[in-house]
């Protein structure tokens, strides 16, 4: 990524090593050959054996012929109502969540920046929900938010009433709100720490000298501080976008994409299709469709970055 | 903040106006660190609380009782201990061939020049964004195919596919960032290319090999969907695992759930908190720079 490191290697490698040429010119080949071998192996075929799945009325029992359907499942996937409630969710999350976390995630971080008692303590702190399962975590938010014995609504029920209490997980909105501030709880940390390092990472005094010219406020961080943080920025934003359209656990262990699927994510649905219903050709098609989408946004989430790095 | 930071600053503040902006800093920091704990507190606080405070409204914050019930109830549940040490083995495992393999890798891309080095690189980084979850089925074939399906070999192996595009990500970056001088140094000396990266890149890389492992560790001792699939003997489970069978098997045991749920939290906190020096400096160098 950085062209120094590039010309420097150039020079080196047709430098003082008296090693054959043919061999120089293998032996990049040979040390990136187990790594990518390896992925190619366990992640690269999978993707293309699925797509071959997704022709198939797939039978997984062997022995027990699985129908070629061609592309009838590509049309079924076309015609879902629920495809559509699914991307609507994993959209909505992904706009929800995403934002909620780099702003949160920047604003502790620029408290945290500098001087401050404790300042290790808090760091870790904020960042230890990161760490925790997914698992764990989705249980601890359902039992949270239980309709009946939750701490949620006995503090409702306590302030306001018995009658104020909320079924949480039943319904399709209270659902996806706890969903929502159950990732964002998680992420904040993450964030945090990227934004902390980056705005460390401003030269001394550069924030100063604004601050003399009169910058304050929203300027000095419209300016001054988010061009400095520019990358980090780009990177937390493509990261979290990835991890969002991969969100699963909660949903599947707090509502099963329930009531009615209308809480389902695109990745719940998919799963669900296979091994809740065992219709795994169906499920190959969701997910040939999904895993072809998300690689060409991601190829152009690169290329932007590389465009805005190399400018 | 460094020092000439401090001296660059024009005008020193009034102290009692600083100490009170200070506070003002200070205040939102621990109210968001209590948030960051409460869930967590509540967790351990439910662990140790009877079943009858579980289930009713009366669940006290501290505990007036405190039981350990729940902790030998979840302990000798089925087979705790031998998930416990499952999720261990699958975690150190995954964690030692990720990193072997992405080093390498990330060798071969931070200082080789080789036809189609980029392109490979950002097709490498693009597949990332292809969910896992996706890809259980197919995997599920290949590892039935490999005799590994139900084995916690097959669970390591595809764990660490799983995280090479981010891992080589991240160690290509911290890589590149290290000056060439010493390399070239130890070239002119009669080290070999691998000796190079054994004896000096990975030593100072040791930051960024810091965050992958923290990652790697996580992300196996956490990974739910495909060990969900792929685990049909009881002694092959894992933590995740065995902590949602408490769920269905018996129509949720809530006390030894978030019991279990503590034991199981424990290690990546100390794994976090033993490694956390070098993380932020691994992660924000590789991946940004």
């Amino acid at each position: 990524m950085t062209d120094a490191g590039v010309s420097l290697t150039r020079e080196r490698v047709s430098g003082h090593r008296e090693a054959p040429a043919r061999r120089r010119r293998l032996f990049p080949y040979l040390i990136i050959m187990p790594g990518l071998a390896y992925y190619a192996l366990f992640t690269i075929y999978p993707i293309v054996s699925q797509f071959r799945i997704s022709f198939y009325d797939w039978n997984i029992v062997p022995g027990v012929v699985s129908p070629f359907v061609g592309l009838s499942q590509y049309a079924q996937v076309l015609g879902d109502a629920v495809v559509l409630v699914a991307l609507r969710n994993t959209a909505l999350y992904t706009v929800v969540t995403v934002p909620a976390q780099i702003v949160l995630g920047l604003g502790v971080a620029s408290l945290l920046n500098g001087r401050l008692p404790g300042r290790a303590i808090w760091r870790t702190l904020i960042f230890i929900p990161v760490i925790t399962s997914w698992v764990v975590v989705s249980y601890v938010f359902a039992d949270l938010f239980n309709s009946q014995a939750g701490l949620v609504n006995s503090v409702l029920a306590g302030l306001f009433g018995p009658n104020f209490t909320v079924d949480w997980l039943q319904n399709t909105w209270t659902g996806m709100l706890v969903i929502w501030i159950l990732a964002v709880w998680k992420g904040i940390g993450w964030s945090m720490i990227l934004f902390l390092a980056a705005l460390e990472s401003i030269t001394p005094g550069v924030v100063d000298a604004a601050r003399v010219d009169g910058a304050h406020g929203l300027r000095l961080w419209r300016h001054i501080i988010l061009p400095e943080i520019q990358p980090t920025m780009t990177f937390v934003l493509v990261m979290l976008i990835i991890g969002a359209v991969q969100a699963f656990i909660p949903v599947y262990l707090m509502t099963q994409g329930g009531p009615d699927n209308s809480t389902q994510l695109l990745l719940t649905y998919t799963y669900q299709q296979a091994f809740s219903f065992f219709d795994f050709g169906y499920a190959a098609a969701l997910a040939s469709v999904l895993a072809v989408a998300l690689f060409w946004v991601s190829i152009g989430q690169y290329r932007i970055l590389r465009a805005r790095n190399a400018a | 903040m460094s020092g000439a930071d401090a001296i660059l600053r024009p005008t020193r503040a009034y102290r009692p106006a600083r100490t009170a902006r200070t506070v003002a800093r200070l205040l939102p920091v621990v109210l968001f660190a209590l948030v960051s704990l409460f869930p967590l507190a509540y967790m351990v606080s439910l662990s140790f609380q009877p079943l009858g405070n579980i289930l009713t409204v009366s669940a006290e914050i501290v505990p007036r009782h405190p039981t350990l019930a729940n902790y030998t109830g979840a302990w000798q549940s089925n087979d705790f201990a031998q998930y416990f040490a499952n999720s261990a083995l699958v975690g150190v495992g995954t964690v030692i061939g990720t990193l072997v393999l992405s080093s390498l890798t990330a060798y071969g891309f931070a200082r080789y020049e080789f036809r189609g080095r980029e392109p490979l690189f950002y097709a490498l980084l693009a597949s990332l964004a292809v969910p896992s979850v996706v890809l259980i089925l197919p995997q599920y074939l290949l590892m039935k195919d490999l005799h590994l399906v139900d084995s916690l070999l097959g669970l390591i192996l595809l764990y660490i596919s799983t995280n090479l595009p981010f891992s080589i990500f991240l160690l290509r970056g911290f890589f590149e960032g290290i000056p060439t001088e010493l390399e070239d140094a130890m070239r002119v000396d009669g080290v070999s290319e691998l000796g190079i990266l054994w004896r000096l890149i990975l030593p100072l890389a040791a930051p960024a090999l810091g965050a992958v492992a923290i990652f790697t560790f996580n992300g196996a001792w956490d990974e739910f969907p495909l060990a969900f699939t792929m685990i049909n003997t009881p002694g092959n489970r894992t933590l995740p695992i065995a902590i949602a069978l408490f769920q269905q098997a018996h129509t949720t045991a809530w006390g030894p759930l978030f019991a279990a749920s503590v034991i199981a939290t424990v290690p990546t906190v100390i794994v976090f908190v033993v490694a956390q020096r070098w993380f932020q400096e691994g992660i924000s160098v590789g991946a940004i720079q």
